[in-house]
C-alpha cells in the first residue's frame, strides 16, 4: 500500500500532446476515479502509472520512489483491463498464481493466496477452468483475483465494467467497493462513467482534452463544479444551460436576464458587473414544476415525458430552447401540455460565457 | 409448397457435394497415378494401355530404391536441409515477426518495403550472383549453403505470416503479464509464445515444405551425389536409367512420406481457437 504522486506530468505522442503538466496526489488506501469522456487522456494517464507509457516530463512517485525509468515489475502494481486479459492456456488459478510464481514464493503459500482470493470472490469451484468456459462476470472476478492475490503498492483499474451487460456492471460496481472496503487498497480507476465515478471514489478527477479540470469529492463535483465542463459531465440526466447577461443591480444584488427573457433577481453574495454574459446551470432535479413551481412562475410547453418509474424526465422548451426536468413520482403532463415552470435562484450554478469558470 | 422447397435445397446439397468430389478427384489424382504406377511391374506399364489398376503388382521398385539407389543419401541430406531451414526460419520470423507487430521503430516502413521488395523478382535471376557468391566462400555443393539460401528466400513470407499471428493476440496480454512481474522477453516467452504455436507450426509446416520440394537452388548450387537432395536425385531417374517410371514414382511416393508425417505431429498445433477467452470477444 502506498501514495502516489504525479508532478508535473506530460505526455505526448510524436507532436500530439495528450497530457499538460497533470499534477496529482493520491493519499494511501483512497480509491480515486479519473473520470471524462474519451481520448481525455485518463487511460494514458493511468498507463503511465503502470509503467506501459513513458513520461514525456514531469516525474511520478509511488510510495517515495520516483519510478519514471523503472519497467511496469519493478513498480509492484496489480492492474484489472477493460478486456479482462487473462491468459488463455492457463487455468483461473493459473491466471491469479502467476505474478506469485513470478515472484518465486513458495508453493504452499501460493495455494493459500489464490484459495483466499478465490474464496473471497466465489471463485473457488471454479479455479480449474479456462478463461473460455467462463461467463464475462466470471472473467472480470479472475482478473480481479489476478490483482489481489498479491500484496500490490496500489489496483490500478482500466474502465473493467465496461464490457459488462448493465445489471452486472452494478452488481460488480458494488462487488468493488466492498473489496475496497475490505482491502484498503490505494486505487486508482479510470472510467468514463459518472455514475461508477460517483458511487465507487473517494475522490474524483474530471479530465478533460489533457488536464484536470476538477478534483473533489463526488459531493463537490455533483454541488459545486469548478466549471462548465464538469457541471455538464457530472450528473444524469445532464445539467441545463440557460444564456444570461446581467443587468443593473437591484439594491445590491444581481440580476440576470437570460435569451429568453426570464429574470432572476437577487443572486445571493454575487456582485457582476453589468452586461457580463454568463451562463446559467441548473440540474433536472432543481427544476419546480406545476404546483411546486408556485406564485411568478412561467409557462413553458411540454415536448415529451420519459417514465423511469421512480419518476420522470420532463422535456419542455422556453421559447424554443428545450431544456430538462426531473419530477418524482408520476407525472401527468402530456406532450404539448403547458406546465408552470420554476427555477430556484438557490439552486443555480453560475460560469462565465468565455471561460465556463464557475461565479458564485 | 415445402416438397419444393427442400427439392429445391437437395438439389442444392447434391451440387454442391459433387463439385467438392470433382475438386477432390482432381487434387488427388495425379498422387493415385503416381501410387499406381509405382507398384506395377514394369513389363506391365506399356502393355497393359491405360488402366486403373495393373493386373499384377510389385514392390520391386521400392526394394530397388531403398536398397540400390542413393536415394537413401537424398533423402537423408533432404531431412537435414528442411528440418534446419525451417527451424531456423521459423525461430528469425518469430522474432522479426514480434518486433514488427509491437514495436514501433525508426525505418520500420523502409524494412517492410524492403521485405516486399525480395518477393518480387524471379528466383531465375538470382542463381548466378548466389552460385558466384556461395562458391567464392566454398559454400556451393554443400548442406549449410542451401540452408542459407533457402532460410534467406523464405524469410520474408514467414515474417509477414508470423506477424499476421502475433497481430491477432491482444497486447493486453503481455502488458498484464508485465505488471504481474515478467520481462517483456518473460512475457513474450511465457504468454504470447504458446498462444501463438499454431502460427508457428503453420510457418514451420510450410517452410518445411517449400524446402522439401525445392529443385532449381538444389540443382544448381549441388553438382556431388553425396550433397544432393531428393528432387535432384528424382531427376537423376532420368538421366542415369533412361527413364525408369516405376522407380521414379517408387522413389516419389517415399518422398511424400516425410512430409505427411510432419504434418500430422503439428497438425494439433494447427488448430483455432486457442486464443478464445482470452479478452472478450
Amino acid at each position: 500500500m502506498a501514495a502516489i504522486d504525479i508532478r508535473a506530468v506530460d505526455k505526448s505522442f510524436q507532436k500530439l500532446k495528450v497530457l499538460h503538466s497533470v499534477d496529482l496526489s493520491i493519499d494511501k488506501g483512497e480509491f480515486i476515479v479519473l473520470v471524462g469522456p474519451s481520448g481525455c487522456g485518463k487511460s494514458t494517464l493511468l498507463r503511465m502509472i503502470a509503467g506501459l507509457e513513458e513520461v514525456t516530463g514531469g516525474e511520478i512517485v509511488i510510495g517515495g520512489k520516483r519510478v519514471n525509468d523503472l519497467p511496469p515489475k519493478e513498480r509492484n502494481l496489480a492492474m484489472v483491463f477493460q478486456s479482462y486479459a487473462l491468459y488463455p492456456h492457463m487455468t483461473v488459478a493459473g491466471n491469479m498464481s502467476y505474478s506469485l510464481r513470478l515472484r518465486k514464493i513458495a508453493k504452499e503459500k501460493i495455494a493459500t493466496a489464490v484459495a483466499g482470493a478465490a474464496d473471497i470472490l466465489g471463485l473457488a469451484p471454479l479455479v480449474e477452468r479456462r478463461p473460455r468456459q467462463l461467463s464475462g462476470g466470471q472473467r472480470q472476478r479472475v482478473a480481479m483475483g489476478r490483482a489481489i492475490v498479491r500484496e500490490p503498492q496500489a489496483f490500478l483499474w482500466d474502465e473493467p465494467l465496461s464490457n459488462l451487460d448493465a445489471r452486472l456492471r452494478e452488481q460488480m460496481r458494488a462487488e468493488i467497493k466492498k473489496l475496497h472496503r475490505r482491502l484498503g487498497a490505494t486505487s486508482i480507476y479510470v472510467t468514463h462513467d459518472q455514475i461508477e465515478a460517483m458511487t465507487l471514489a473517494d475522490r474524483i478527477v474530471a479530465m478533460e482534452a489533457g488536464t484536470i479540470q476538477q478534483i473533489g469529492s463526488p459531493e463537490d463535483l455533483y454541488e459545486r463544479p469548478a466549471n462548465r465542463f464538469v457541471a455538464g459531465f457530472i450528473g444524469s440526466p445532464a445539467m441545463n444551460f440557460l444564456d444570461a447577461q446581467a443587468a443593473p443591480a437591484n439594491a445590491g444584488h444581481a440580476r440576470l436576464v437570460t435569451e429568453d427573457g426570464l429574470t432572476f433577481e437577487a443572486i445571493p453574495g454575487l456582485e457582476l458587473p453589468s452586461s457580463r454574459q454568463l451562463t446559467i446551470g441548473i440540474r433536472p432535479e432543481h427544476v419546480l414544476l406545476g404546483e411546486a413551481a408556485g406564485e411568478g412562475a412561467k409557462e413553458a410547453t411540454v415536448d415529451l415525458v420519459e417514465p423511469t418509474g421512480m419518476g420522470a424526465i420532463v422535456h419542455f422548451r422556453f421559447a424554443d430552447i428545450s431544456h430538462q426536468a426531473y419530477h418524482l413520482g408520476r407525472a401527468s403532463w402530456r406532450a404539448g401540455d403547458s406546465v408552470k415552470v420554476a427555477l430556484p435562484t438557490e439552486r443555480l450554478h453560475l460560469f462565465d460565457a468565455t471561460d465556463g469558470r464557475r461565479l458564485n | 409448397m415445402t416438397v419444393t422447397m427442400s427439392r429445391k435445397r437437395f438439389a442444392a446439397t447434391l451440387a454442391h457435394r459433387l463439385a467438392v468430389l470433382a475438386f477432390i478427384v482432381v487434387a488427388l489424382f495425379p498422387l493415385f497415378w503416381l501410387l499406381k504406377v509405382s507398384v506395377t511391374p514394369t513389363k506391365l506399364l506399356y502393355s497393359e494401355g491405360v488402366r486403373m489398376w495393373p493386373s499384377e503388382t510389385t514392390w520391386a521398385h521400392y526394394a530397388f530404391v531403398i536398397e540400390n539407389s542413393d536415394f537413401p543419401l537424398f533423402f537423408r541430406n533432404s531431412l537435414i536441409v528442411s528440418l534446419s531451414t525451417a527451424l531456423i526460419v521459423t525461430l528469425v520470423a518469430a522474432g522479426a515477426g514480434y518486433a514488427m507487430s509491437r514495436f514501433a521503430f525508426r525505418g520500420k516502413m523502409w524494412l517492410v518495403g524492403l521485405l516486399l521488395v525480395t518477393q518480387m523478382f524471379p528466383l531465375v535471376m538470382l542463381i548466378a550472383p548466389i552460385f558466384k557468391i556461395l562458391s567464392s566462400i566454398g559454400l556451393t555443393n554443400s548442406l549449410s549453403g542451401l540452408v542459407l539460401v533457402y532460410t534467406a528466400f523464405n524469410v520474408p513470407f514467414a515474417v509477414f505470416l508470423m506477424q499476421s499471428f502475433f497481430d491477432s493476440i491482444p497486447k493486453d496480454l503481455e502488458e498484464a503479464a508485465m505488471i504481474d512481474g515478467a520481462t517483456r522477453f518473460m512475457a513474450f516467452r511465457q504468454i504470447i509464445v504458446p498462444l501463438t504455436l499454431p502460427g508457428m507450426a503453420a510457418t514451420l509446416g510450410f517452410v518445411f515444405t517449400a524446402a522439401w520440394s525445392e529443385l532449381l537452388f538444389a540443382l544448381m548450387l549441388i553438382s556431388k551425389t553425396d550433397a544432393s537432395t531428393f528432387p535432384v536425385g528424382l531427376l537423376g531417374f532420368v538421366s542415369k536409367f533412361g527413364v525408369d517410371f516405376g522407380q521414379m514414382m517408387a522413389a516419389g511416393v517415399l518422398a511424400l512420406i516425410p512430409a505427411v508425417l510432419f504434418f500430422l505431429l503439428i497438425q494439433r498445433f494447427l488448430v483455432k481457437g486457442l486464443t478464445a477467452g482470452a479478452v472478450k470477444g
